[in-house]
């Protein structure tokens, strides 16, 4: 227990850290998703649990985007339906303005669901192809009517598709009519239709060409200055997260190895995974390349249903010892890095952090 | 050269009309060398790979011109059983989705030691100890172990890895490797991308890769040839082209993709959407979204031009291909 304490001052110290940001938006706290593994027909019982999610704490701030990046399976899909209350957590809290969002349900969730929407992976499956463009962007009206009295909801959803690029008048078109790109903006549109405060996208981008991807990044970032709106972005593709994100945080097996400010991340890392994972992305100008080390991970991503002990990455770290296998390592700042005023003192979960520049500064 | 391909066009007839999917490509590629194809999908990179290894849908598509010499010889004028004995000895593939591609009902050792027992008749109990061998070759642990396993029970790496290895089987001189390690995530991707670099090496292969991703391209090939509506617009040595793009369509590309070293503020962004290949534009295919085009663009087909500089050879299809390599 003495432990758990330990982790939640580093927590509290993280609030600190970017100034002049005032009062997080969205607070989480040691959050926990475990999903049970059964066995047996008719008297079935629980044999095990996937930990999807193992103790995830991190803020979000009014108007910044947080970026959490990490491989499929790590669990950073799982913590954005935990925000959204779409899967009920199995521990810890989502403080949204100070409310406890896992612990609503009825009539006070669907009013703070109204402030969190999302935006999803893929815009061909997650728009239905029977309903017409203005049907679907004025889908939200129907549960929030508050927010579009009937006559004007036309009008609200021509401005949305104006928002976001489109021409108003494929307000009738079917989801089949658009373009990958296009459709996703019409996601966008949705996502934004209410007029929410967070919206939290789930890789929004990973399923579009290089040429439009561009296009709908450059959207967004427009959008959020607009709306003073804040991003969860969640991305499996680092460059993206870089590029978008204020802050960024980056999860190994259902925790959180890393988080810090796009610079102490990228440029300072401390943590062995995050450097194995910066050295791995291709950079697109073989100049660079020639300058770069790569760490090359030998292995898979252990079973989260049967994670190792002490920390979770030390069945492919190059530094693992001993420690590591007993002890696992919480998110705070580097003992090593402590109080010193350097951009390596950000929390990294390792026992034996230690900084290493492994994409070239320019 | 090991594979030469010569004006080839390929098109698909459709309910709604004729798809140009290749308009005219021309390529090659040497034993021991890097091509990487790059383009968005509907470019036409995949097809012309499917055109090359035989294994075009026909009907709906067609092959209406062109040649592909693979040492010397023109495929296009062999008949089905005769390329069938070269597709899987002499040119092999590995494709995008390796768990769609394995065959679910039959253990990973049976697919590896069908190669064997197809092409070279060898038993079933030869070509297993031939299937183990291969799967120690492309560092799968345990492969004495695994070899009776099936696909579901391999994660995405090592699945790869097989498909991999049973492309590798009877030690092909080309190997065509479409989206090898887009399913894959990136520390895997780097595991995967080295093992078919040194396997190349070590044999002497030729290699086309084709692929989307500029980063992954920009590590292994030699020579890049940028895809846009089936056409290659521009074709050159992997350093030049980073350095300096010699078509509108490359540099778009380029400064579009954000960077992991530094943080831009806003990206380029290529205007319009890639173009219906059932009405491809007149003049430059590209020149919708063109940020230098003007009206030759819109009215005539620009040739691939020579605009070697340096004394590598290296082509753009761009009328103003001078100011977009000075400019």
């Amino acid at each position: 227990m003495a432990d758990l304490s330990k982790n939640d001052e580093a927590v509290a110290a993280a609030v600190e850290a970017p100034v002049g940001r005032g009062e997080p938006i969205l607070q989480v706290r040691n959050l926990k998703k475990h999903f049970p593994l059964t066995q047996g027909i008719v008297f079935k019982k629980q044999v095990g649990a996937v930990k999807a999610v193992d103790g995830v704490s991190f803020d979000l701030y009014q108007g910044e985007t947080l970026g959490i990046v990490g491989e499929s399976g790590c669990g950073k899909s799982t913590v954005a339906k935990l925000l959204m209350n779409l899967e009920s957590a199995t521990a810890g809290e989502v403080f949204y303005k100070g409310q406890d969002i896992t612990k609503l349900s009825g009539r006070a969730l669907k009013a703070v669901r109204r402030n969190i929407q999302m935006v999803f992976q893929d815009p061909y499956t997650s728009l239905n192809p029977r309903m017409t463009v203005g049907d679907i962007i004025g889908e939200p009206f129907d549960i929030h009517p508050e927010v579009a009295p009937k006559g004007d909801r036309r009008r609200k959803v021509q401005e949305l598709l104006d928002v976001v690029g489109l021409n108003p008048e494929y307000i009738n078109r079917y989801p089949h009519q658009f373009s990958g790109g296009q459709r996703q903006r019409i996601g966008i549109a949705r996502g934004l239709a209410l007029n929410p405060e967070i919206i939290i996208c789930d890789e929004p981008v990973s399923a579009l060409d290089v040429s439009v991807q561009a296009q709908v990044i450059n959207l967004m970032g427009k959008l959020q200055d607009e709306f003073n709106l804040s991003y969860l972005f969640i991305a499996h593709d680092l460059s993206i997260g870089r590029h978008i994100s204020d802050r960024v945080g980056v999860m190994y097996l259902g925790k959180m190895a890393e988080i810090g400010t796009d610079e102490q991340i990228y440029e300072h890392p401390t943590h062995p995974y995050t450097q194995a994972l910066l050295s791995a992305v291709p950079v697109p100008d073989p100049e660079a390349r020639a300058h770069r080390e790569r760490i090359i991970l030998t292995g898979d991503v252990p079973s989260p249903a049967n994670p190792p002990s002490g920390c979770s990455f030390r069945t492919r770290c190059w530094k693992a010892q001993e420690k590591c296998s007993q002890e696992t390592p919480l998110l705070a700042i580097p003992q090593r890095f402590d109080g010193l005023d350097t951009p390596a003192a950000h929390l990294s979960a390792c026992h034996f952090a230690e900084e290493k520049q492994v994409v070239p500064v320019h | 050269m090991l594979l030469e391909v010569r004006d080839l066009h390929v098109e698909f007839h459709t309910r709604e009309g004729v798809a140009k999917a290749v308009n005219g490509v021309d390529y090659s590629v040497d034993a021991g060398e890097t091509l990487a194809v790059l383009g968005e999908s509907g470019s036409g990179k995949s097809v012309t790979a499917q055109a090359v290894m035989g294994i075009l849908d026909v009907p709906p598509g067609r092959i209406s011109q062109g040649e592909i010499l693979f040492q010397g010889q023109d495929l296009l004028k062999l008949k089905e059983d005769e390329r069938r004995k070269i597709r899987g000895a002499k040119m092999a593939m590995v494709f995008q989705d390796a768990l769609s591609s394995l065959n679910p009902v039959l253990s990973v050792g049976d697919q590896l030691g069908e190669m064997f027992q197809v092409h070279k008749g060898m038993s079933r109990k030869d070509s297993k100890a031939k299937a183990v061998e291969l799967m120690d070759r492309v560092r799968i642990p345990a492969a004495k172990e695994r070899v009776g396993q099936y696909p579901h029970q391999f994660s995405g790496g090592m699945r790869q890895r097989i498909m991999i290895a049973m492309a590798l089987a009877l030690e092909p001189e080309l190997i065509i490797a479409d989206e090898p390690t887009t399913a894959l995530d990136v520390t895997v991707q780097a595991q995967v991308m080295d093992l078919l670099a040194e396997l190349q090496r070590e044999l002497n292969m030729g290699l086309i890769l084709i692929t989307h991703d500029l980063g992954v391209v920009a590590d292994v090939a030699d020579k890049i040839a940028v895809m846009y509506a089936g056409r290659i617009v521009e074709h050159a040595p992997v350093h030049e082209i980073y350095k300096a793009p010699a078509h509108p369509y490359t540099r778009g590309l380029l400064d579009s993709i954000p960077r992991l070293d530094q943080k831009g503020q806003e990206l380029y962004a290529i205007k319009g959407l890639p173009p219906n290949l059932l009405a491809i534009p007149p003049g430059c295919a590209f020149n919708p979204r063109c940020p230098m085009a003007q009206d030759v663009c819109r009215t005539d087909v620009p040739p691939l031009y020579d605009v070697t500089e340096s004394p590598v050879k290296r082509s753009s299809a761009c009328h103003f291909w001078k100011e977009c390599l000075h400019g």
